[in-house]
């Protein structure tokens, strides 16, 4: 009963590739910077505000740096469920394959000067804020090379540097702070903008509202990405949203939808986000994207959705395979040459995957590090403070 | 420098009130707070304004925020005149969500700036509390150093007079348990002054546990007090009476009872050793236990709820530190196990008196060496 209204709602999910590109000469694997201009595979709905065009431009380099990241980010993710299954990879690890285009897109779009914040499925935005994958497997088995020094773990990555803030493992509290980091940019009059990304499930979130009032209020740099991936864990939307339509649930903060699966259609719609938050404020936007994975290791994502509907979004709309065939119809590369790309890819994951596993543990003394920036002598305890306890400098 | 401001203004304050209760105890007069002529008083009010104002002027990165701080001047008058002298752009009005706006005040922080975020009354600081304890007190471990985040929480706490159950709750206990904030409880003007501009400072977050009642009180005031450079030490406490027969340990308002608490034990012969914690987390074990090995006996005093509380954990430490030098059993004195109850002679049972740390201290007295 519950199924056969899934595969009904599911169909929506199954939106089919845009007609033929023009072929052009054939060219070599290029660098190749000229301009190419490619449609986006739906025009965007808008809420409040004039939509971006469909017409995106993009580049051979960029489109094959595009297809690089985020079979890199496919390849990571493929290999966490293995380490994971490994047990080496303990607790909670939520999985980003099949979004990789909301990542790369967003990228594209926008600089390290401005921020992104998102929620605990941040493997893949970390590595698009410049973040390497050894540091990525280090900090998923604990190891004093990973990205926070294995004291984070896979829902607390982080790249100050490259203004990512995170990896918050709290459903929906990103958003607020987001709104902070904007705050943030604004006072300091940094003319740059955060991206604060949260799911369906966040979508509901009290605090999503309270901090969109004040970023409205107050004109704060803010654009507040909806990963619209359908299910908040084993809810689909719904069952959770009485309006589903995320980019209008902003009522007076303008919204645009748009493909999450197309990195081109991502790529158009930050660049707008990040032009328009500059000059007017908050804007929303909701990317329409899946999770082949379930909401995290714990949960095989069958029980709520169909093997089908998975299969089936795979098949019509992979973010990858989609810019594979770009590429292949834009004679940038052959289907060989992309092929031969992958398997470099997959050398370089399992390459780090065994770098990471042979990285050391943190040291015991490790356990009260950082607790505070300054402990002014005080004391922290282990378990039995009259075997362990440290002065905190 | 900072190790050097915190020495002297401990040497100032121990030196002044010390010598001066002394003197009012030899001559036999009660006030605990009269003063030689020509030095300074301020309210607690002021201490809080005049902080806030100076780290503002010192740094441009300070800014504050909470409901009704700008145009209405303050619910109690604590940030009065700062939006006339700093802007709006310095000082911010925010809509009744405390959620929302304590999480983007740590945003800010995450990006570097330096929020004073005020809530009206701790009570509300439950609505943000995610964003007190997992966005702001575990950042900085979980990041592994990479994210620190300078904010200050700051407010009223504590019980006011007929506010009822959901207005009067301390939140002492509950902060002060989590590793990766600090929780500071000012009793004084110089308590006030030196904890606040300590804590606007300090790279981490720390949440400022102030008290209605006191806001009005005047205190004396040291010029050194006055400067704009003055800071106090973070986890040092206080000894404001030095005593040699049982040490009683507290923080905010209830440092006022049980100095009135010491003066009436004087007048039946038991020095009384009144400890100020002034800072929760850090907690200053080091001070307290001294002063146990020194006493042999200890009452804890504190307002909030009597189980899991500060008092408890001080207790705990004193057992764990100080066992051998005890002559007696520790003793709490806290607020009732109940919820705050509005009839004021009700009230009046579910908060601590002088009188109940008069016969705690007593108790803790007439035990057999």
């Amino acid at each position: 009963m519950a199924l056969s209204r899934l595969s009904s709602r599911s169909t929506t999910l199954f939106q089919p590739l845009a007609a033929a590109f023009p072929t052009t000469l054939r060219r070599h694997i290029s660098t190749d910077t000229t301009p190419i201009t490619v449609e986006t595979s739906l025009p965007f709905t808008s809420h409040l505000v004039e939509p971006p065009s469909r017409a995106v431009e993009t580049s051979s380099s960029e489109l094959l740096s595009f297809f690089r990241d985020m079979a890199l980010m496919r390849r990571m993710e493929i290999a966490a469920d293995s380490l994971y299954k490994a047990k080496l990879i303990r607790g909670f690890c939520h999985l980003y394959d099949g979004q990789e285009a909301v990542a790369i897109g967003m990228e594209a779009a926008i600089t390290r000067r401005d921020a992104i914040i998102t929620s605990y499925r941040d493997h893949c935005t970390f590595l698009g804020r410049g973040g390497g994958i050894f540091e990525a497997f280090s900090e998923l088995m604990g190891r004093t090379t990973g990205c926070s020094k294995g004291k984070g773990g896979s829902m607390h990555f982080y790249k100050k540097d490259a203004s990512f803030y995170g990896g918050h493992g709290i459903v929906g509290a990103q958003a607020p702070l987001g709104c902070g980091l904007a705050f943030a940019q604004k006072y300091s009059k940094e003319e740059a903008v955060t991206f604060t990304l949260y799911g369906d499930g966040a979508a509901n979130q009290g605090q999503l509202f309270e901090a969109l009032n004040i970023a409205a209020l107050w004109d704060l740099p803010a654009v507040l990405v909806c990963e619209n991936n359908h299910y908040g864990m084993g809810t689909a939307e719904w069952r959770s949203a009485k309006s589903p339509a995320y980019f209008k649930r902003g009522d007076y903060v303008p919204g645009l939808k748009v493909d999450g699966m197309d990195a081109l259609a991502v790529k158009q719609a930050c660049k707008f986000a990040k032009e328009h938050a500059l000059k007017n404020g908050p804007i929303i936007l909701e990317m329409d994207t899946y999770r082949y994975h379930g909401h995290s290791m714990s949960d095989p994502g069958s029980t709520y959705r169909t093997r089908d509907e998975i299969s089936g979004v795979r098949q019509v709309r992979d973010p990858i395979d989609r810019v594979r065939k770009l590429i292949i119809s834009h004679d940038i590369a052959t289907e060989k040459e992309l092929k031969d790309m992958e398997k470099e890819v997959r050398k370089e994951v399992d390459a780090a995957v065994a770098q990471a596993k042979e990285s050391p543990i943190p040291e015991p003394s490790d356990l009260f590090t950082n607790i505070y920036v300054k402990g002014f002598g005080s004391e922290s305890f282990g378990a039995d403070r009259k075997e362990l306890r440290a002065t905190l400098p | 420098m900072w190790g050097i401001l915190g020495r002297r203004a401990v040497v100032v304050d121990g030196g002044f009130s010390a010598s001066c209760l002394r003197s009012r105890m030899r001559s036999g007069l009660v006030s605990a707070r009269s003063y030689a002529a020509g030095s300074k008083e301020m309210t607690v009010r002021d201490a809080l304004n005049s902080a806030i104002d100076e780290e503002m002027s010192a740094d441009p990165k300070v800014f504050v925020m909470g409901e009704e701080v700008g145009q209405y001047q303050g619910a109690y008058k604590i940030t009065k005149g700062l939006l006339e002298k700093y802007g709006p752009e310095r000082v911010y009005d925010t809509p009744i969500t405390e959620a929302g706006f304590t999480g983007i005040g740590v945003g800010a922080a995450y990006a570097g700036l330096k929020p004073v975020v005020e809530f009206m009354t701790f009570n509300f600081s439950m609505q943000a509390i995610d964003h007190i304890i997992n966005s702001a007190a575990k950042s900085n471990y979980m990041s592994a150093g990479q994210i620190n985040v300078p904010i200050v929480f700051r407010g009223p706490n504590g019980a006011a007079a007929g506010v009822g159950a959901q207005h009067s709750q301390c939140y002492a206990a509950w902060y002060a348990s989590v590793p990766g904030l600090k929780v500071l409880a000012p009793y004084s003007a110089e308590d006030a002054r030196g904890l606040l501009k300590a804590a606007i400072r300090d790279p981490d977050p720390v949440v400022f546990l102030e008290n209605e009642l006191l806001y009005g009180e005047s205190f004396p005031i040291s010029e050194e007090a006055l400067d704009s450079s003055f800071c106090l030490p973070i986890g040092k406490a206080k000894i404001e009476r030095e005593g040699k027969d049982v040490t009683i340990t507290t923080f905010s308002k209830m440092v006022g009872f049980a100095l009135k608490a010491a003066e009436k034990l004087a007048e039946e012969g038991i020095s009384a050793e009144v400890i100020n914690l002034r800072s929760i987390r850090p907690l200053d074990r080091a001070t307290i236990n001294a002063s146990v090995r020194k006493t042999s006996r200890l009452v804890t005093v504190e307002e909030g709820f009597p189980q899991h509380g500060v008092c408890a954990e001080i207790c705990a430490s004193v057992v764990e530190e100080s066992f051998s030098y005890l002559d007696a059993p520790v003793e709490r004195i806290a607020g009732a196990d109940v919820p705050m109850p509005y009839a004021a002679n009700l009230e009046r049972l579910a908060l601590p008196q002088v009188e109940d740390i008069v016969r705690a201290a007593k108790r803790a007295c007439f035990r057999s060496k």
